[in-house]
């Protein structure tokens, strides 16, 4: 057993974790945030995208140990203290970019992390960004429509409703 | 202008909010106090006799707390099939026993040998390997027809073959259906294979068992589509635990398509084991496991012919189908290639003769049962494919010889022995030349073609039978349940309402669009009304949602339980506005008497309900609050005309989906947004079975895509946008919101469209050999089809 401590959305703290503790099970388990989601076991789904330092990352592929020390990021810290939604979670429910809610988290973090180094990426950019994250309710139609409304585009010329 | 509220607003989704901050509460999710984990050591054979199983060493691993093989299971009941087909002789299906954990020999590879409980998921992973199975490898059927041979290798032992059911429909048309072909001026053959899938929600599945000995009351925690069927299937018949003892709940729900529908041995050992053990039992798939263990879906091997008289009518339909069943007869499953699938093979057609033959088969592979669509994407594949090719043959425009075949009047009796209520193919295909601006086709072609790239147009139609279903009728046709649903209108003292509801919502919204019903009838604001669903202890007993039924039923119960809700606090009101109970309007949340400026509001007649001072109670009890169960009287029949363009790189077989349009007719359309977003993704998973995903087995039956490293999901860049329409509504006649369903009718309307757009790129670019591509259309397939 390791002692890890790190600071998970503004908060510091810290546990003991078996070396092969992924980070993800950290989240979840020791921190219950729950909110970060494991849909496979090949780190191909992202359900489970986090930022780590400011940079998305699918939070299978990392052991919590080497998070030790990190800023981590999960969907849980996105909304305002009041609960407010970000523009991006906003624009999510605005133009339904969610069905069952379980890709979500993962798609929030994935498309958050793409508009801060591409504040007006294209339907194409957008697409490409997203190959790393699953989802098998929306047929991505309304995703990729929700993160370029987010970036401020219009996306009143994209099919109806 | 669209409306801001009630039927026919896009009102946003009020479960978004939790599901986007993090806060929802999936079944993984759940963890309770004092809990153990359960790894399932299952086989790596498809096919094998279990000689041994020695538990000894992984018994002192530490963390273990106990081990269960098949012996533990015995005399436990089998997992049951919840439908039972008669075949063309009249006689039952072959049913062969499923035991919770393997008994004798392993039958398909995932098939769960042992289990292991332990304080922790690794502590039982490592106990696991220390398991030592001494599993004689047995030869695997995998192929269908190989495995209906004289002398194939037996799946079941006790079983007189590998053929579950012969079954023919209409039987009795089969002599008039074959002269039909026989005599006929024109008849097209199509032989294809519908690729097996795996449905995949991003959720994977989850059991939590929970027993509290203190009372002798169980709690299954589980990802399901419908918790009563669960709690019916498996306490009648696997552990037999009485209802009053046996709580399902399924949370939040990530997805289920059909997949979690179906009652897993799973859910059966975490419930047992939880008593057994005395402590709380949780398992969590990983996705490999979901590979092997949740039910696939499709898996049809086709022969279909269209005859057509010398004006190309069509005169009559043949098909034989052999529907793999796997190892297992999951819940489903005989009902999925036959009475989903052979009912609708009259398409939107008026084709006087139907014959379709179907022989289910058991190999050596993970049970197959419905997925989204179920039986009717089969249907609409064969049919619009064959139609297609018919076109081709005859030198006529596609959507002209479909036109001419139309169905135009309603009802409509069809002769595979169901009744469309309404419909109007014309317009939908109207609309859908609309949308799609197929008259700019060519001048696209073009355009593709200067580039180097082929390009193709798939035009077909679809109908489906959503709602299900008439208990008797299904009653008749093997369902081992009533297919009813319920709902239970709660109104509370000052007004608000909670409606508890069989229907289960992992995906559909239903947390927005049935308070929108609701709000609609009393004229009340959405917000004073909530949904509860998902827990057999807190809402009456219904049978939860798949075959796109959830508004058309239990929409329908909740309807008729708030008409009985308005009848009574129209006696409140009259007594509290001292007026004749027929003068009394319900308008706006107000109740008042016709005719005057007298009006009482909805929250005072509630609270009268519940403080009844001012009250009639010698003629009415106080309270508000009604149940109502809702049995339909038909299946309604969503319909829609779709058309896909695609890109065909000569060069590499890769096809590129460019435009796709779904013009649909729903009937009455509840919340526009969320109508939408289904069919939004019924196309992506259409699209994904058309060009990209395929269940693999090797010859020995080793499942080759068992991850998603192998088995190819669609992802943002495999689709464009899409174009859906709506508009045309043909409401249903025959429930009183007149709608139809809108769940499935993607994923039923869209693989035809793309093959056929495949298809038509390939004989445009010269290639007049092809007439054929079976899906997954792959760049290798379409390679090889282009330079075979």
């Amino acid at each position: 057993m390791a002692k890890v401590s790190m600071t998970v959305n503004g908060k510091t703290v810290s546990g003991e974790v078996e070396g092969r503790t992924l980070l993800v099970d950290f989240l979840r388990s020791d921190l219950r945030l729950t909110g970060t989601h494991v849909g496979c076991d090949t780190s191909q789904c992202g359900a489970c995208t986090v930022h780590v330092d400011g940079i998305a990352v699918k939070s299978c592929t990392m052991l919590a140990a080497e998070a030790d020390g990190a800023h981590v990021a999960t969907i849980e810290g996105q909304a305002a203290a009041d609960g407010t939604l970000n523009a991006l979670q906003q624009a999510f429910q605005d133009h339904h970019g969610l069905q069952c809610g379980f890709c979500t988290p993962g798609m929030v973090m994935a498309a958050a992390d793409l508009l801060k180094n591409n504040p007006k990426p294209s339907e194409a950019e957008v697409r490409h960004h997203l190959e790393g994250n699953i989802c098998r309710c929306t047929g991505y139609h309304n995703i990729v429509k929700a993160i370029m409304a987010a970036s401020g585009q219009d996306v009143s010329q994209i099919a109806a409703e | 202008m669209p409306k801001d509220s009630g039927i026919g607003a896009s009102s946003k989704r009020r479960e978004d909010v939790r599901f986007l901050t993090g806060n929802g509460n999936y079944t993984d999710d759940i963890n309770i106090y004092g809990q153990t984990h359960v790894y399932f050591l299952r086989s790596d054979v498809a096919h094998g006799r279990i000689k041994n199983i020695d538990t000894s060493a992984a018994e002192a691993m530490p963390g273990v707390v106990r081990i269960f093989t098949g012996a533990d299971f015995e005399g436990i009941g089998s997992i049951p099939c919840g439908w039972q087909i008669t075949d063309r002789h009249g006689q039952p299906m072959q049913e062969p026993a499923h035991p919770v954990l393997a008994i004798g020999k392993v039958r398909h590879v995932g098939d769960p040998i042992a289990a292991v409980v332990a304080e922790s998921l690794a502590e039982a992973r490592d106990a696991a390997e220390a398991l030592n199975v001494d599993i004689e490898e047995l030869p695997a059927v995998v192929d269908m027809k190989a495995a209906v041979k004289d002398g194939a290798t037996k799946v079941h032992d006790d079983l007189t073959s590998n053929l579950c059911y012969d079954w023919g429909f209409v039987e009795d048309n089969k002599g008039a259906v074959d002269e039909a072909i026989k005599s006929a001026a024109h008849v097209t053959t199509l032989e294809l294979v519908n690729n097996r899938l795996v449905a995949n929600p991003m959720e994977p599945r989850v059991a939590v068992g929970d027993y509290n000995r203190s009372n002798d009351e169980h709690t299954l925690y589980t990802t399901s589509q419908n918790p009563h069927v669960i709690r019916l299937l498996m306490g009648a018949f696997v552990l037999g635990i009485p209802e009053h003892k046996l709580r399902v709940v399924a949370p939040d729900v990530g997805g289920g398509f059909g997949t979690k529908i179906f009652h897993y041995a799973e859910e059966a050992f975490c419930t047992f084991a939880a008593k057994a053990v005395n402590r709380p039992v949780k398992w969590t798939a990983s996705r490999s496991e979901a590979f092997m263990s949740d039910a696939h879906g499709r898996d049809h091997v086709t022969k279909i012919e269209l005859a057509l008289d010398a004006d190309n009518n069509f005169t009559a339909v043949r098909t034989e189908t052999y529907a793999n069943m796997g190892a297992y007869l999951s819940t489903f499953a005989p009902s999925v290639p036959t009475w989903l699938h052979g009912t609708l093979m009259a398409g939107n057609y008026k084709t006087p003769l139907v014959y379709v033959n179907v022989k289910a088969v058991f190999t050596n592979t993970v049970p197959v049962d419905a997925y989204r669509g179920a039986g009717r994407p089969e249907a609409t594949y064969q049919l619009e494919r064959v139609i297609d090719k018919a076109a081709r043959e005859l030198g006529v425009d596609p959507i002209k010889l479909r036109r001419q075949n139309f169905i135009t009047e309603f009802p409509y009796a069809t002769p595979v022995a169901v009744e469309y209520d309404t419909g109007d193919y014309p317009a939908t295909m109207d609309k859908l030349e609309e949308i799609a601006d197929l008259s700019g086709f060519e001048a696209r072609r073009k355009a593709s073609e200067a580039k180097g790239k082929l390009r193709g147009l798939g035009v077909n139609c679809y109908i489906e039978a959503c709602g299900i279903a008439p208990s008797n009728l299904v009653g008749q046709l093997g369902a081992r349940a009533g297919l009813y649903d319920a709902a239970t209108v709660r109104v509370n003292a000052t007004g608000s309402i909670s409606v508890m509801v069989g229907a289960h919502s992992h995906g559909q919204g239903h947390e927005t669009a049935f308070p929108q019903v609701v709000a609609e009838m009393l004229g009340i604001d959405e917000s004073m009304i909530d949904i509860v669903h998902g827990d057999s202890s807190k809402i009456p007993f219904g049978m939860g949602t798949y075959g796109s039924r959830s508004i058309a039923v239990c929409g329908s119960a909740m309807v008729r339980a708030t008409e009985k809700i308005i009848n009574k606090a129209k006696k409140i009101a009259s007594h509290l506005l001292e007026a004749s109970e027929a003068d009394i309007e319900l308008k706006n949340g107000q109740f008042t008497v016709a005719g005057t400026d007298k009006s009482v509001a909805w929250g005072d007649v509630t609270l009268a309900a519940y403080v009844p001072h001012n009250y009639p109670l010698e003629d009415i009890e106080p309270g508000l609050e009604e149940t109502a169960f809702y049995d339909p009287s038909n299946f309604t029949y969503p319909s829609g005309a779709y058309a896909c363009e695609v890109e065909v790189d000569p060069d590499t077989g890769k096809v590129t989906i460019e435009r796709f349009s779904a013009a649909d007719d729903f009937g009455n359309v509840i919340n526009p947004m969320i109508v939408t977003g289904q069919v939004h993704g019924g196309i992506g998973q259409g699209i994904g079975q058309a060009l990209l995903e395929n269940c693999s087995y090797d010859e020995n039956g080793q499942l080759l895509s068992a991850s998603y490293m192998d088995y190819a999901m669609p992802r943002a860049s495999d689709v464009p946008f899409f174009t859906v329409d709506h508009s045309c509504q043909t409401p249903c006649t025959h429930n009183p919101l007149g709608v139809k369903g809108c769940g499935e009718a993607g994923a039923i309307g869209s693989p035809p469209a793309v093959v056929n757009a495949v298809v038509d790129a390939l004989q445009s670019g010269g290639h007049k050999n092809v007439t054929h591509i079976d899906m997954p259309c792959s760049p290798s397939r379409v390679w090889a089809a282009m330079n075979g």
